[in-house]
């Protein structure tokens, strides 16, 4: 019984010992593993109102690919860009910026993206008005002054891409029956999702607000047939209407 | 009590408490007492600073953190343990990044690895300090962890991004955390190194950074053929009064050295701090070049 203990005791760890120990350290790895995960995939859901800077991949891949270093947010010239802390929307260290508080000024070099090291804002992007920040969305019609029939105008016209990304429509203002309502209408092929508009809006509470992408669009089906109506009319028509 | 033993302190209770290290105070003086403890806080403070005068005053040497960072507009560095969970995301990222970690990888493989543990991380200012209060307090040697632990971390670190598709450590990585807090006023996070204050302070001593930190372990890994290593190069005139033992954060390492066939701390787990070299007053240890000592005894 002692020669055995003896032995053991000179390779350091028995077999037992090293199975026990690994399971045990296996164990807590896994909870460990398991409890960190848990809690950065509650939080990397991006806060509505949270918005990327220009560039940044999808969220699930920005995730991936962002290292928290905050170069995009001394990049930029405005002090437009945030790093998250916890315990706010955004999931921690990964950079934000909040559109009512300050927009995205659109520079034409896009410091933020160059100054990425990672990739995480993508390096692609050279022409800022094609950056897809987030979109706008007139979300309350009710109380935008324009919809009132008051000729506010002023996300129209603080847009950058004006007469693109927002356009006035004109339509008959029914209630007085002899004025017309000019009501801002967002291209969302267009819009970059600077915020420019929802900086702008003259409201306590800014009537039109840039959402994330996905929040923002609808998206139809893949099987959706009518995306083209008149081809696929003639198509089922050849067919026979088999569909 | 013998004569041999008169310099070294008491440590039983009810004895006059004398303070720690006063051998070496005694015997070399303050400053030589504490060289290394000064330049090593110096060099922490320094990088931080370097860091924070470009937010604070608008002098940019070093833009970023320690996650990734651009040296004088040009130069990019990066933290390869960052870099590799990126990489097992399977993103491929720019090449700023890449050369980035190469660049810090090398630098780390020449200088010895957990030099950054004791000469630059941040988070080793909040772990010394609990390791001081612990001295201070007398709090009782806890039960250990295994020191494996920390390679178990590494690998999970490494291991969960290749599972979620995101790199889920750097949401409770506290070195990050605490440069983060300092240069972008995120300060919300730093109830992660409260935590870790608390964990060495009374739970268990020297947990993080000696026995769970997967970045230390990470460059413990890059540093194990660095040339630039602790010796104990005057091991005859120790004089078992284990100042050495108290002080370091690694203690384990300290024993082959001191009782082995070879005086070289050749363990990787050694941050090369330096501290053994000041609190020792018969000067046992000392910073030695492997390979110009190599040279040496070829001649």
């Amino acid at each position: 019984m002692s020669q055995v203990n003896r032995n053991s005791k000179a390779k350091g760890v028995n077999r037992r010992q090293f199975l026990a120990t690994t399971a045990r350290a296996g164990c807590a790895m896994g909870l460990l593993g398991l409890g960190v995960s848990g809690v950065a995939k509650q939080s990397s859901h991006l806060d509505p109102m949270a918005i990327r800077p220009p560039g940044a991949l999808d969220e699930q891949d920005f995730l991936s690919a962002c290292v928290r270093c905050g170069l995009c947010v001394q990049a930029c010239p405005y002090d437009t860009l945030k790093l998250a802390r916890w315990f706010e929307g955004a999931p921690t260290g990964t950079p934000y910026f909040t559109a009512r508080t300050v927009p995205c000024e659109m520079c034409e070099d896009i410091p933020c993206v160059k100054a990425c090291p990672s990739g995480s804002l993508d390096h692609a992007l050279t022409n800022i008005d094609e950056a897809k920040m987030g979109i706008a969305v007139l979300i309350d019609e009710k109380n935008c002054l324009n919809f009132k029939g008051l000729r506010c105008d002023v996300c129209y016209r603080v847009c950058p891409l004006i007469d693109n990304a927002i356009t006035l429509e004109r339509q008959h203002n029914q209630r007085s029956d002899h004025h017309a309502m000019f009501l801002p209408t967002v291209n969302s092929d267009t819009c970059t999702g600077c915020g420019k508009c929802e900086h702008a809006c003259v409201l306590e509470e800014a009537a039109i607000k840039v959402l994330p992408a996905h929040i923002a669009l609808g998206k139809t089906a893949t099987h959706d047939t009518y995306i083209n109506t008149e081809e696929t009319t003639l198509e089922m028509l050849n067919k026979g209407l088999t569909l | 009590m013998t004569n041999g033993m008169s310099n070294t302190k008491m440590k039983t209770p009810g004895a006059a408490q004398t303070r720690f290290a006063q051998a070496a105070i005694d015997e070399l003086g303050w400053w030589r007492a504490h060289k290394f403890l000064f330049l090593r806080r110096a060099s922490q403070l320094c990088v931080l600073l370097t860091f924070a005068i470009g937010p604070w005053m608008g002098l940019w040497v070093l833009k970023g953190n320690l996650s990734s960072s651009e040296l004088l507009g040009t130069v990019p560095l990066s933290d390869p343990l960052v870099t590799l969970q990126v990489l097992m995301t399977g993103h491929l990222p720019e090449t700023a990044l890449l050369v980035g970690a190469l660049l810090i990888a090398l630098f780390y493989l020449l200088a010895g690895g957990r030099v950054f543990c004791s000469w630059v991380c941040p988070v080793n200012l909040v772990t010394d300090c609990a390791s001081w209060l612990r001295r201070k307090l007398r709090l009782p040697r806890t039960a250990e962890m295994p020191r494996g632990l920390r390679y178990y971390l590494l690998a999970l670190v490494l291991l969960l991004p290749l599972v979620t598709g995101i790199t889920v450590w750097e949401w409770v990585n506290p070195v990050p955390i605490l440069y983060r807090a300092l240069l972008f006023g995120a300060g919300s996070g730093l109830w992660i190194l409260a935590m870790i204050f608390l964990l060495d302070l009374f739970i268990s001593e020297r947990a993080w950074c000696g026995h769970l930190c997967p970045t230390g372990a990470l460059f413990a890994l890059l540093g194990k053929a660095s040339p630039v290593k602790v010796s104990a190069v005057n091991a005859s005139a120790c004089d078992n009064c284990m100042d050495c033992f108290e002080v370091c954060p690694e203690r384990q390492v300290l024993k082959p050295a001191l009782k082995g066939d070879n005086p070289m701390i050749v363990d990787s787990d050694c941050t090369q701090c330096g501290r053994c070299i000041d609190v020792c007053a018969q000067r046992v240890f000392q910073y030695q070049n492997r390979i110009a000592l190599k040279a040496e005894n070829n001649q």
